[in-house]
Order: structure tokens, then sequence, then C-alpha cells
């Protein structure tokens, strides 16, 4: 008879219930008539989200005191509640920009399924409590992406990013195992808190294995979110991906990914917290130039958003080598924020590109704010708010980051992240510039003038909804950051 | 009251944005805001008790208790100044852009509207996040105003502009972060006094490039130039004072040791701003050159008075930035309206316009005349206080100043008598119609405003410091005479004594007008 551990059905529900929708779509791809197909999925998968940012909200209720569950296997608490309501509100969000996207109606059952899937193991990695399901987690959100990548098989870019990204994420998640591998080899613990407890009993924070396995990790963890020096397949994935997929995953890869740095970090390696808040300072340090210098000369908007992906990559990294209270709040207000207005610029490209039919290039956007004011509008508000501009929540999202960063003492890094922000400002005007730009140019640019795009209710919705969490997460940043205040009180500062 | 100034005018921004009305009502639902702002703050200032100390019509929320920031704004008394001076030339900006008829009226007038609204929330904000936060929301419009309905040069005046303000702002961000987080509080009423060298630098980065100041007035003759005129006036009128405002609200006050420490750099940088623009504006090639380097020379000048640290020298600038803002506002505009008949602003193919057109000749010419601060004109008390002021901490600073005005003689009768008199440039035909009744209702009060001043200075001098906070910080650090307020009186007398000197400056600004004049010409 082998012994079970007992499991906390409610704290793994979120996971359940996207899953179990997933499921459901894999079964409409297979039964639905063909033209059913699309908005029942789509209704699925919506209400999927829901009910799973909804249980993650209770589960966040009800979670103020932070436990391990299944057998230390996973955390029941606030940081990953709030991960876990964050992640679906990207789903949501992602559904709606999906829902007009050019694909066979053969594919529709398996993408919502795929993007469910890859949403269940983003939730699950965010609770992870140990070194084997964090890696079970990374591995099952990214596998669903590699394939939700290459899913506009008709396209060549789509098929390149799919594979490039399975290449390079493989190798990421293999650094990641082979880390996860020299610290148990040290340790002898795969739980966070024994790898902690074990560290300091045994006198291992000098250790050659542990450090490096430390360091791998960290690695590992940052092939995912995109930083530098492992964001090399960003720019080609986020280019070539079919453009709902790039939102989602631009978004919800970054929370997951994120989260669960800074979790492992503060909770299973807090002797050796001189090394890696140093460590991931300089990887913030290198995404933000890297990021920056290389959005400047992109004239592809997808690019250049995936190069702004890896400076704001940088900027979320800041408050985390803070490792303080306020860093993990921080880093909450910077993801929600950031999500939005990710997902938001990313739909307003789909919703060019569906018009122009074609890659969206910086000058494609021409007119957009006169022509199309509700996307054009929105667009501008997207691009001040990663530009850290008031009036939107980009703004206190650096605040709050460059606070923390400054509450540990760290000048240096506020100055960097300061000069990373004025570069910033010339590729993210780039964008408004060509916007505003007058018919005639728009002529000359061959964009489209007058008439009225299709309608796509969804996508607008979303491209709203976006939209007003961007301002509002402005002018009500109390209730935000109480919010955060409490998921951070679970981890241990 | 001072809540519904600023969010008046952004309440009425968001109504054109969003609701779909034909662009001749949204222009005049735009212009009927900006005069409703204008009797708002004439009711404002028949309330205001300008012999209570303290923070008056203030307005305090949390906004975020976990680092300490509020939304408090509030007015002082030379804050009442200021804010009248936004809405005033703000209305005037938006009557202009009403009659010449901008394109795409609900965006631009709504644009127009926003940037009145965060201006006067800069300049009443009480909260340095808050500060921040106007100072930043401000450049948005202007970015876009600029951008969309500039000059054809517009594309890389924004990129400039943009560039060096956010870079000067940010180190500002820098230093509240500093300041703020350091205190546990961002609220400047409860704010502590610090000694930080280096976060007093950071905020001298933004206002000095904001201001701007020598050497940080890079992006200050594209941007002047290539903007629509009435967002020059307005940038040249009352964004400049921002940064004025922030040396005499954050700076002065927050930083009493570093401003005493550093009061050399700031009087040295006024004082080679005032000079370099002095010099440069009167070797300007076209009107908006001029009108924007006396512009910077007239920050310079601000600044001096404001480093001066004494009485004299703080009200003075006050006195000083309402009256320039109101002179270069009218400037800019006449400059628009000229260049809106002769299609160019450059001093070649310009002169002669007097001739059969009296109402620009004479607005102009009451404009220029202010502006070469004659004795009598606001622009005169202004300039003395200040001089008086910076000669108390050293008579060779009071050289300079005194020098500038000389400078000022110069350039303002070369543009006047560039633009008015001379030979008829080969840009000026008969079609070139003299001002009409409504162009002429847009600068006259703005003139009014002015003389109105120049009548009665002591209104602002006398009404901007008593038993405040700010003052009381000046006094009490820099053992300066309790309660002393500039009465009338002593401009005047200063203004007969003075008069020999001026009129030799007036002497040589013709001289050197007249020499060029016959060498150029065409």
């Amino acid at each position: 008879m082998i012994q079970t551990p007992s499991v906390d059905w409610y704290a793994i529900t979120p996971e359940l219930i996207l899953l179990g929708t997933g499921a459901v779509c894999l079964l409409a791809a297979v039964l639905m008539p063909s033209g059913a197909r699309r908005p029942f999925c789509a209704l699925v998968a919506a209400a999927g989200f829901v009910a799973a940012g909804i249980v993650a909200a209770f589960l966040f209720n009800d979670s103020e005191n932070a436990k391990t569950i299944v057998h230390e296997a996973a955390y029941r608490d606030q940081w990953a509640a709030i991960a876990q309501i964050l992640i679906a509100g990207c789903g949501l969000l992602a559904v709606g920009l999906s829902y007009a996207h050019g694909m066979r109606r053969t594919r529709v059952g398996e993408f919502y399924a795929l993007l469910l899937t890859a949403a269940a193991g983003m939730t699950f990695m965010v609770a992870a409590g140990n070194l084997m399901t964090l890696f079970l987690g990374l591995e099952w959100f990214s596998i669903c992406l590699y394939v939700l990548c290459a899913m506009d098989l008709d396209r060549p870019d789509s098929l390149e990013a799919g594979l490039k990204y399975l290449i390079v994420g493989s190798f990421g998640s293999a650094v990641l195992l082979f880390g996860s591998a020299l610290v148990y080899g040290s340790t002898q613990e795969i739980g966070f808190e024994n790898i902690a407890a074990a560290t300091a009993a045994k006198g291992l924070s000098s250790d050659a294995l542990l450090v490096a396995g430390l360091a791998m990790i960290i690695a590992g963890l940052g092939f995912k979110s995109s930083a530098a020096p492992f964001h090399m397949w960003t720019p080609d994935v986020y280019q070539g991906a079919p453009t709902p997929v790039t939102a989602f995953m631009s978004a919800a890869t970054k929370i997951a990914a994120l989260v669960a740095t800074l979790r492992i970090l503060t909770i299973a390696f807090p002797q050796l917290d001189s090394l890696w808040t140093i460590a991931i300072a300089v990887i913030a340090c290198i995404s933000l130039a890297v990021g920056n210098f290389g959005a400047l000369v992109q004239s592809n908007v997808k690019r250049l958003l995936a190069y702004s992906s890896i400076s704001q990559a940088g900027f979320m990294l800041i408050p985390i080598s803070a490792n303080s209270a306020l860093g993990g709040r921080a880093l909450l207000y910077y993801l929600a924020v950031y999500s939005a207005m990710s997902i938001g610029a990313f739909a307003v490209i789909a919703a060019r590109e569906r018009e122009l039919n074609r890659d969206v290039t910086v000058t494609d956007m021409t007119g957009m704010l006169w022509e199309r004011p509700l996307l054009g509008v929105s667009m501008l508000v997207f691009m001040l708010g990663f530009a850290g501009l008031p009036l939107t929540g980009g703004f206190f999202a650096k605040f709050y980051a460059f606070a923390a960063a400054y509450q540990t003492g760290w000048w240096w890094l506020m100055l960097v992240g300061v000069a990373a922000t004025v570069v910033s400002l010339y590729y993210y005007l780039a964008v408004i510039r060509a916007m505003w730009g007058s018919p005639a140019e728009l002529q000359f640019a061959g964009a489209a003038t007058g008439g009225s795009p299709p309608r796509d209710i969804l996508l607008q919705a979303s491209v709203v909804g976006a939209l007003a969490f961007t301002i509002g997460s402005f002018f009500f940043v109390q209730p935000i950051i109480d919010v955060a205040r409490d998921a951070t009180s679970a981890l241990p500062f | 009251m001072t809540t519904l100034l600023i969010f008046l005018p952004i309440a009425a921004a968001l109504v054109l944005w969003v609701v779909p009305i034909p662009g001749r009502t949204a222009a005049s639902l735009a212009l009927l805001t900006a005069l409703v702002e204008v009797a708002i703050w004439i009711l404002a200032l028949q309330r205001f008790d300008f012999d209570k100390a303290g923070l008056q019509f203030s307005d305090q929320t949390d906004w975020s208790t976990d680092l300490g920031v509020s939304y408090h704004v509030g007015m002082y008394g030379f804050s009442v100044w200021l804010v009248g001076l936004t809405v005033v030339v703000g209305a005037a900006s938006v009557a202009y852009g009403f009659w010449a008829g901008r394109e795409r009226a609900r965006a631009y007038f709504g644009l127009a509207l926003f940037l009145t609204g965060s201006i006067v929330g800069v300049f009443t904000a009480q909260d340095l996040l808050l500060f921040y936060v106007f100072f930043e929301t401000m450049l948005i419009p202007l970015y876009v105003l600029i951008g969309v309905w500039g000059g054809p040069g517009r594309l890389g005046a924004t990129i400039q502009f943009v560039i060096y303000t956010v870079a000067g702002s940010l180190l500002m961000l820098i230093a509240i972060i500093a300041l703020g987080v350091g205190q546990g509080t961002f609220d400047l009423t409860a704010i502590r006094p610090s000694d930080n060298h280096v976060i007093f630098l950071g905020f001298v980065a933004a206002f000095a490039v904001k201001a701007p100041l020598f050497p940080f007035h890079g992006w200050l003759p594209p941007a002047y130039r290539e903007a629509p005129a009435e967002v020059s006036a307005v940038l040249s009128g009352v964004v400049s004072k921002v940064a004025a405002y922030g040396f005499l609200r954050i700076a002065i006050p927050v930083f009493p040791g570093p401003t005493k420490d550093l009061q050399w750099l700031l009087l040295t940088m006024g004082a080679v701003t005032l000079i370099y623009g002095s010099l440069v504006a009167f070797r300007a090639p076209d009107v908006r050159g001029v009108i924007a380097y006396s512009s910077m020379a007239q920050m310079g000048l601000i600044t001096l008075g404001l480093f001066a640290l004494n009485d004299p020298g703080l009200t003075g600038s006050v006195l000083q930035m309402v009256t320039h803002g109101l002179i270069s506002a009218s400037l800019f505009l006449l400059a628009g309206m000229v260049e809106r008949r002769t299609s160019t602003g450059d001093f070649a193919f310009l002169g002669g316009m007097a001739k059969g057109r009296p109402v620009l000749a004479t607005l102009f010419m009451t404009a220029g005349i202010i502006a070469l601060a004659v004795p009598g004109s606001s622009m005169f008390a202004g300039e003395f206080l200040v001089v008086l002021g910076v000669f108390k901490v050293g008579w060779g600073w009071a050289v300079v100043g005194a020098f500038a005005i000389v400078l000022a003689a110069m350039y303002a009768l070369r543009l006047i008598s560039a633009v008015l008199h001379r030979e008829r440039g080969s840009a000026v035909s008969d079609s070139a119609l003299d001002l009409r009744p409504g162009e002429a209702a847009i600068v006259v009060p703005l003139l009014a405003c002015l003389i109105a001043l120049s009548v009665w200075p002591a209104a602002i001098t006398e009404r901007s410091f008593f038993g405040d906070s700010a003052k009381a910080d000046v006094q009490t650090r820099y053992g300066a005479a309790a309660h002393y307020t500039v009465p009338i009186a002593i401009a005047s007398r200063a203004s007969t004594y003075n008069v020999t000197n001026t009129q030799i400056a007036v002497g040589t600004g013709r001289a050197a007008v007249s020499r060029r004049s016959t060498r150029g010409g065409g």
C-alpha cells in the first residue's frame, strides 16, 4: 500500500478548474459542430478563467496563514493566490483578443485548451513549494506555450517561433533542472524551507555546489522572465507567435516566473541573500541595457515591444533585488500594471494586423490616433504607461520599484533605472509619433485610411479593460497596494 | 476651490474627448470653460485672506498611505498669483486657438484645457509626489500639442523637448524618493528640512531644465519656434514659471543648508542665463527667437532674485514671474498673428507693419515697451526689486542685473523696429490686414492686466508672502527682516532715481537697432 499525502483540494481548485475547462474545450473540438466550436470554446475558456480567478480570490481571503499542502509540495498562501488571480485575468483578456484571430476552425478547440492548460501550469508554478513542483510547473506551461507559438501553421514565422522557443526554452529548463540537482546534492533537500534549514544547519552558505545551483536556478527562471542575458529567444518568438499568444505569454509568463523567483529566493536561500540580491541587480541592469538599446532600432512593433518587455523585466527585477517587503509589494503592483499594458498593447497590434493583413511596423501605426480613436488612444496610454509617465499605473510601478531600491540603499540601481527610462522614452514616443501622423503621411506609408475596421467587440472590450486597469491603478493605488501587502506578508521578510 | 480650479478644465477636456460634437461647438465650449475658470479664480482671489498665514483652500485625501503620499492641494499668496497667471494665459491661448480655427478641434481644445488644469495642479500641489505627477502630466499635452499642430520641424523639437525635460524630472523623482521615503512622508507641509546636497541638486536639475537655465536650454529654441503660437505662449509664459515656483516652494524652503551653500552656483547660472539669453535674443533672426531667448533671459533674472534669498529678491521674483508670464504670452500671441499674415517670422522679410495697421502697431508697441522694462511698468518694478535683492548679496550681481535691463531694451527695441518700422518687408503685402477686433480682444486683456500691475505692483508684492511658511523659513533661516513687504512708494521712488540709467539703456538700444536696420533691411 502506497502512502498518499492528504490533499487540500480547495487549494488546488484554480488549477483543477483550468484543467477541467481545458478538457471540455478538447472534447468540444471533437464533438461540437465546427460552426459552434469557436463561440463555445471561447465561452468555456472565459468561464474557466473567471471561475479560476474567483476561486483564487476566495483562496486569497481564506489563506491568511501561509501553509504548505500536499506534503510540502506546494504553498497555500496569499502570495500564490494573488498571482493566480493575475494569471486568470491575463487569460481572460487573452480570450477576448484571440476570438477573432484568423485560425482554422479545426484548431480552435486545441487553442483554447492549450491556453487554459498553460494558465493552469502557471497557477501551479506560482504555488510551488519544492524544486520538483517548480520544475514541473515550469515545464507544464512551457510545453503548452511552445505549441501555442507554432499554432499558426500556415505562417513560417510562427513555426520558427515555436521551434526557437522550444529549443531555447528547453535549454533554460535544463539549466533550472541542473541547478535544482546541484542544490539537492548540496543540501539533500528539495523543499524550499528545508533547503534554507539545511543550509543554516550544515553551514553551507559558501558551499560551491549550492552557490552554483542557485546561480543556475536564477538563470533558468531568467529564461522564462526573458531577462537579459537569457533573452535571446524573446524578439523572434514574440514577433513570430500569433499575437494573442504573444500578448498572453508576455504578461502571464512574467508573472509566473517573477513571482516564483522571489518566492524561491527569499524562502530557500535567505542565507545567500548577499549573493543573489547583487546577481539579480546585475541581471536587471543588463536587461535594462539590452532591452532599451535593442528596442531603439526596431521597426516591427511586436519586436519593439519584445525588447521593451526585456527592459520591463529589468525594471521588475529591481524590486526583487531589493529583498524587502516593499520590494514584494512593488513587484506585484508592477506585474499587475505591466500585464494590463502589455496585453492591451498587443491587442491593439492584433487589431491592426487583422485590418492590414500583414506584420505591423511602426509606420503602419500612422494615423491611428485619428482614424481608430479608441485603439489609438489606448495605445497612447499604454506607451505612456510603459515609459512610466503619470496618469497611468506605470508611473507608480516605477515609483515603487525605485523606492524599494532606495530603501535597500541602492542608489546606483535607481540611477540605472532612470537612465533606462530616458532611453526608453525615445522608442515609446516613436510609436505615439507614428500614430498621430497626418492623412498625407498615411497615404505615403500605404496604411489604411478612412473606412471602418472590422468590428471586433471582444478585442475592443479587452483593450478597454486593460485601459481601465492601467489608468485606474494610478488613481486607486492604495487598494492594490493593500492587497499586495497582504500577499507579501506570506514571504519571510 | 483649488480642486475645482484643477479639475474643471480636466473634466471639460474629458467631455470634449469623449462626446462627439462638431468642432466649432467644441471650441466654443472650451473657450467658455476657460472663461469660467478665470471667473472661479477671481472668486478665489476675492475670498483669499492675504492677512492670514499658511495654506488656504486646501484639500487633502489619502492616496497611498503605504509611503505617505496624499492628494494635498492648497494655495499660498504667491500661488494665487501664479494660478491667476495660468488661467488668464490659458484662456487667452484657448481664445487664440478658437480664432485660428485649429484642426481636430476636440482633441486640440481638450489638450489645451488639460494642460491648463495640470499647470494649476503644479502650482497648488502640496505633496511632493503630487507635484511630480502634475509636473510630468503637463508634458503629455504639450508633447502632443507641439507634435501634432506644430511647425515643420516639430518632430525633432518634441523629441528634444521631452527627453530633456524627462531626464531632468526623473532626477527629481530620485530626489523625491530619497527625501520622501527617507522621511516617511511626501507632504510638503510636514516634511522636515534636509541637508542633503545631492537631493537638492536633483531638484535643481529638473527646474534648471524646465526654466531653462544655461546650459540646459538646448530644447528651448526648437520647441518655442515649432510650437503653435498659443502653445509657445503657455510654454514660455506659464510652464517656465513652474521651474521658478519649484525653486520657491521646494528647493529653497526644504533645503535651507544646501541653498545657502550652493547659492553661488544658482546665482551664477541665473546671471549667465540672463546675459547669454539677452545677447542671443539681440542676435536672433526671427520674432520667435527674440521672444524665446528673452524669455530664457528673464528666467535667469527670476532665478537671480529667488536666490538672493531676501525679501526684495523673492517678492520681486514673484512679481516678475507674473509680469513676464503675461508679457511673453502676449508677445507670442502677437507674433502668431504677425506670422499668420506674413507666413514668416523672419526679420529679413518683415518690417513696416505699423503703417496702415494701427491696432497691431499699438498693441505690439505696448507689449514691447513693457518688455523692455520701461520705468513705471510692472516689469521695471520687478526687475528693480530683483536687482535690489541681489545687490544685498553682492554688488557684482546687481551690476549683471542692471546690465540686463540695458540688454532688454536693446532686443525689445530691435524686435519692435524690425516688425513695425523700417521699410516694408517683402513678406508684408497689402492683404496683410490690421488686427481684427476678435484678435485684439485676445491680447488686450493680457495687456490690461499688465498695465494694472504697472499702476499697482504692490497688489502682488504685498500679497505674496505674508506670514507664509515659505516666507517664515526664509526669514528665520536667512535673518531677513520680519514681514518686509515692498510698498509701492519704494518702487516709484526707485523709478525716479534710476531713470537716467534706463535712458542710457534706451539710447544704446536704439543706436544699436538703427545701425542694424540700415545694414539689413531685406
